[in-house]
């Protein structure tokens, strides 16, 4: 039995079989899975905002989209990992307060699923799977073995993409 | 200028318990009445935590949880929070409404459930506000409320991403409602702008 390796708001975690990634109450967070099947071997990334261009303090790179994406990139190469053989799948971006005069800053999970599909294509890392937008938080476990990535939620079912 | 939280002294930190203290003292009797129940409070905590670990103030990212939101705007922009976990939730929705205890599930509430738990924070952010807002002269506008019920992480997560852009740390004022000496009703979250925190703490006498 593998060990289930936690990531929290705002990090990046590697791992390989049998070992799990888990993490917890992804809401306009989006959790990026990037996996290299013949080594069995996955990192994943919680991040927050979309981008670090314009924000005023980068330092943690594992917080945006852009920035994590390649530093999940530079992580897996440096332990092995075919940059041609990688693949991904991700979860998260759901809006989950509603505001009448709804201010930019709430649609943050839907800029956040543009943000990440953007970069995993300029990145050229198929995406192969996808569960994002809603209004709901998304728990997800990603197992690098089998590389499915499971999807559970409080009322609105489980799934395995 | 606050560049980083960890550089507030003692007596800001005090300061800022104490606006605290007021607020959600205000708070908490509005609170007692509306529910007709001895409500205490518990001494303000003022914390300042990594993102991550934020969630684990009410038991952690998984959590099912009922969180009440508002944006605060004026010369210093805030956040609040009241957040409970659902079973609470349900009791004080049975209080609001003159309901048996108990009979209020996570899995029958309704529009009229949730305008109760809105109309809740309504009263809670705006006594806790005019506290605020009499102890530094400064105008607190808050949003209609916005409510989420799912994992705490969740709705956690937009609010936070907020701060984002600018930290990597925030400033949690927090306040816990007891009911009878032992049940913790809820956690009230105050959470400044960084540059907010200055104005409040100008407005206090108590800046760099």
């Amino acid at each position: 039995m593998g060990k289930i390796i936690q990531v929290g708001m705002a990090d990046v975690k590697l791992t390989r079989a049998p070992d799990k990634l888990m993490t917890a109450g992804l809401g306009s967070c989006i959790g990026i899975c990037i996996y290299d099947r013949s080594l069995k071997l996955a990192a994943l990334a919680h991040i927050m905002l979309p981008s670090s261009v314009q924000a005023k303090n980068a330092q943690n790179r594992a917080k945006f989209a852009d920035s994590a994406i390649e530093m999940v990139l530079e992580d897996l190469v440096k332990e092995g990992a075919s940059r041609s053989r990688l693949q991904s799948k991700i979860a998260g971006g759901a809006q989950m307060f509603k505001f009448s005069g709804e201010s930019e800053i709430m649609k943050i999970g839907e800029r956040n699923a543009i943000a990440v599909v953007e970069n995993l294509e300029k990145h050229r890392i198929p995406l192969l799977g996808k569960d994002t937008g809603g209004n709901y938080g998304r728990t997800i476990t990603f197992d690098p073995d089998t590389g499915d990535l499971l999807v559970r939620t409080i009322g609105h079912g489980e799934r395995v993409i | 200028m606050v560049q980083d939280f960890s550089e507030l002294s003692g007596l800001q930190l005090d300061a800022l318990r104490e606006i605290g203290n007021i607020g959600a003292g205000n708070a908490a009797t509005a609170l007692a009445q509306m529910v007709q129940a001895k409500i205490d409070m518990t001494v303000p905590e003022v914390t300042i935590l990594p993102f991550a670990e934020v969630p684990d103030l009410i038991g952690g990212a998984d959590t099912h949880v009922t969180g009440i939101y508002f944006n605060v705007t004026g010369p210093a922009p805030t956040s609040i929070l009241f957040i409970l976990s659902i079973e609470k939730a349900c009791l004080l929705i049975d209080m609001l409404l003159g309901r048996r205890p108990g009979e209020t599930t996570a899995e029958t509430l309704s529009e009229l459930e949730m305008s109760a738990m809105m109309e809740l924070g309504n009263i809670l952010s705006a006594t806790y506000l005019n506290a605020l807002a009499m102890f530094t002269q400064l105008t607190f506008l808050p949003s209609v409320p916005a409510l989420a019920i799912d994992m705490a992480g969740a709705v956690l997560d937009a609010i936070l991403a907020q701060f984002g852009e600018i930290a990597d740390h925030v400033l949690v004022l927090e306040t816990q409602f007891v009911r009878d000496q032992e049940e913790v009703v809820g956690h009230f979250f105050l959470l400044p702008e960084p540059d907010s925190l200055n104005t409040i703490l100008a407005a206090l006498g108590v800046s760099f």
